[in-house]
């Protein structure tokens, strides 16, 4: 039998040459492209592990003659923000603390949001819904300042959990419509027999719909992740000082007025920060890009 | 009345209700409840405090006629025609380059798209750092030879926001290649089979069927690409600070400055209400595009 396919000719499209003058082109293009991508990155590496002496003698692009390490310490331990000298440190496990009760929270009630418009649908729940994505356009300024309000009024204005909160609500819209659109591939039959069984609206979700939706939870972790530990604006706005997370206290360490600048250690801090997001991009693969296309393509 | 009354319905599945609580208070409380609010008191002369103290349309007269937010308003549009421009451009013939069956796609792919996975605050460091004049590309140039090269964007008014889109296009250009190849991969190949029977030059394929074809992709791209260029904040923060002078500012920069630095709450509130204004501009065409023609429900 596996003759027969054998004889009927090569299939597919013609084998090209591989140095054809379209293809040098394009991959040309590519790599001249890809040098654009790749040159931030390694400046921001190599300036890092240079001494400032080196660094003043110009040409940031060269690889470092003495490797040292010196810079990565500071940045993480010594660099000073105001008063404190303490280094990135502090920042990072301030958004550690951010990060992983934003995330938790967040997903939790995008989820069942999600759940609950596509399974028990009530009267009005699409028109939320519609307010929900259109409200992910509104620009995040128009909301500042109400929001202080009510977190004044709950009495977490400046804490941590105001922030926790913020993320949830403003993390709603696009992981609402990330679920909504996952369950809504979930065959309704299953639903149906679990209903018929006598199960309510929590044992179903915990029992059915979480089990099995266990990628487009991951890819709301991706998304999230990088999303809360990129933030800046409500990092600013609703925390104080001591409970900046790692952007914010980037920013203030490498834009200070004060001192003589260590541009060594403000790469060093630079590339400590970017290192979470670029780890969960790198690590993730193909789930990162599924997340931002769930984020664009909407149905 | 035939149905179950509205007392039964509403206590119907009493857990998927109050398991939608959240939703409703956010979509409410905070996104309509929020942004009327803003713009009620954008009319008051609140400062430090919001206060109902109505004055008509006077924040609105200060903020027009304030150089700051003149200059704001230029920015941005500078900024935003050249972003939405290049970024649809560069991330669209990425794609097709990416698409055109070539090895080491996936890496091309990841070496594009990981500057999207970082913060506008360290994209914008990370510039500041490449584009300073002393140590950057300037003084590179300068050493290989061409002494009075000149390429100083981040400290010369007139060209710093183009030094701002250098960094913003790195940032952003592999997300839209990425929208974007998603969608040349959903054309149907039998299209390409067609057209090549039909002897049309690739080129022309892709112009004259394929972009036609790819119209919604293009509008959802345009859309999320044009609201985020109205957010931009972080990036100058972080690279310019807004300046030099106020030659970097942006709208939302004066919102932030007016509203928790400089006390002037009804200016800042005037000012954000102003920017929503300019999504809606945006967003009030399309949304009658995609969803006007057709009923859902």
């Amino acid at each position: 039998m596996a003759n027969v396919q054998s004889l009927q000719g090569p299939r597919g499209t013609k084998p090209r040459r591989r140095f054809s003058g379209r293809n040098i082109m394009i991959y040309g293009t590519l790599l001249f492209v890809s040098l654009y991508y790749i040159l931030p990155l390694w400046v921001m590496v190599m300036t890092s592990l240079k001494g400032m002496p080196e660094i003043r003698l110009g040409n940031v692009f060269g690889p470092p003659v003495d490797i040292t390490f010196q810079p990565w310490v500071k940045a993480w331990a010594e660099a000073c923000t105001g008063l404190n000298c303490d280094g990135l440190s502090r920042g990072f496990w301030n958004s550690v603390q951010i990060l992983v009760p934003s995330v938790i929270l967040s997903i939790a009630v995008a989820s069942v949001n999600g759940y609950a418009l596509v399974n028990w649908r009530f009267k009005g729940s699409e028109v939320f819904f519609t307010i929900l994505i259109f409200g992910s356009f509104i620009p995040y300024q128009v909301m500042l300042y109400p929001i202080v309000i009510i977190l004044r009024e709950m009495g977490i204005y400046g804490t941590l959990w105001g922030l926790v909160l913020v993320h949830t609500i403003f993390g709603m819209p696009i992981l609402t419509l990330l679920f909504r659109n996952y369950f809504s591939s979930i065959p309704e039959e299953l639903f149906k027999a679990a209903r018929v069984d006598g199960a309510g609206f929590w044992g179903i979700y915990f029992r059915i719909m979480l089990p099995m939706s266990l990628p487009i939870f991951v890819v709301a972790v991706i998304l999230q992740v990088t999303g809360i530990w990129n933030d800046f604006l409500f990092g600013v706005v609703y925390t104080k000082p001591d409970l900046y997370p790692m952007t914010v206290q980037l920013n203030n360490i490498v834009n200070s007025v004060q001192g003589v600048k260590e541009y060594n250690v403000n790469m060093a801090a630079t590339i400590l920060t970017g290192l979470v997001p670029l780890i969960v991009y790198f690590v993730s693969g193909k789930l990162f890009v599924r997340g931002i296309a769930a984020g664009a393509v909407k149905g | 009345m035939s149905g179950p009354s509205w007392q039964m319905r509403l206590f119907r599945h009493p857990h998927a209700k109050i398991a939608a609580i959240p939703m409703i208070l956010t979509t409410l409380v905070v996104f309509v409840g929020g942004t009327a609010w803003t713009v009620v008191y954008s009319f008051t002369n609140s400062k430090l405090l919001p206060r109902l103290k109505f004055v008509g349309f006077q924040q609105y007269d200060r903020l027009w006629s304030n150089s700051r937010w003149q200059v704001s308003i230029e920015n941005l549009m500078l900024y935003g025609v050249f972003a939405l421009v290049f970024t649809i451009a560069i991330g669209f013939l990425l794609a097709v380059l990416l698409d055109q069956k070539i090895r080491f796609e996936d890496t091309f792919r990841t070496v594009m798209l990981y500057p999207f996975a970082l913060s506008f605050i360290v994209t914008g460091l990370v510039w500041q750092w490449i584009l300073n004049p002393e140590f950057g590309v300037q003084s590179m140039v300068r050493a290989l030879g061409w002494e009075d090269f000149v390429f100083n964007p981040l400290y010369d008014p007139d060209i710093v926001m183009f030094g701002l889109l250098i960094a913003g296009l790195w940032q952003g250009t592999g997300f839209v290649m990425c929208i974007m190849l998603a969608g040349l991969r959903g054309v149907d190949e039998d299209i390409w089979k067609a057209a090549r029977v039909d002897g049309i030059p690739t080129w022309k394929t892709y112009l004259f069927i394929v972009v036609p074809m790819m119209r919604p992709v293009f509008i959802t791209t345009l859309v999320i690409v044009a609201s985020g260029i109205i957010k931009l904040y972080d990036l100058v923060v972080a690279q310019t600070s807004g300046g030099p002078g106020i030659a970097s500012q942006v709208p939302a920069m004066y919102v932030y400055d007016y509203m928790f630095t400089a006390q002037n709450l009804g200016q800042g509130l005037a000012a954000s209400t102003m920017m929503l204004l300019s999504v809606l501009i945006v967003l009030i065409p399309w949304a009658y595009l995609e969803f006007g023609g057709r009923k859902h429900g």
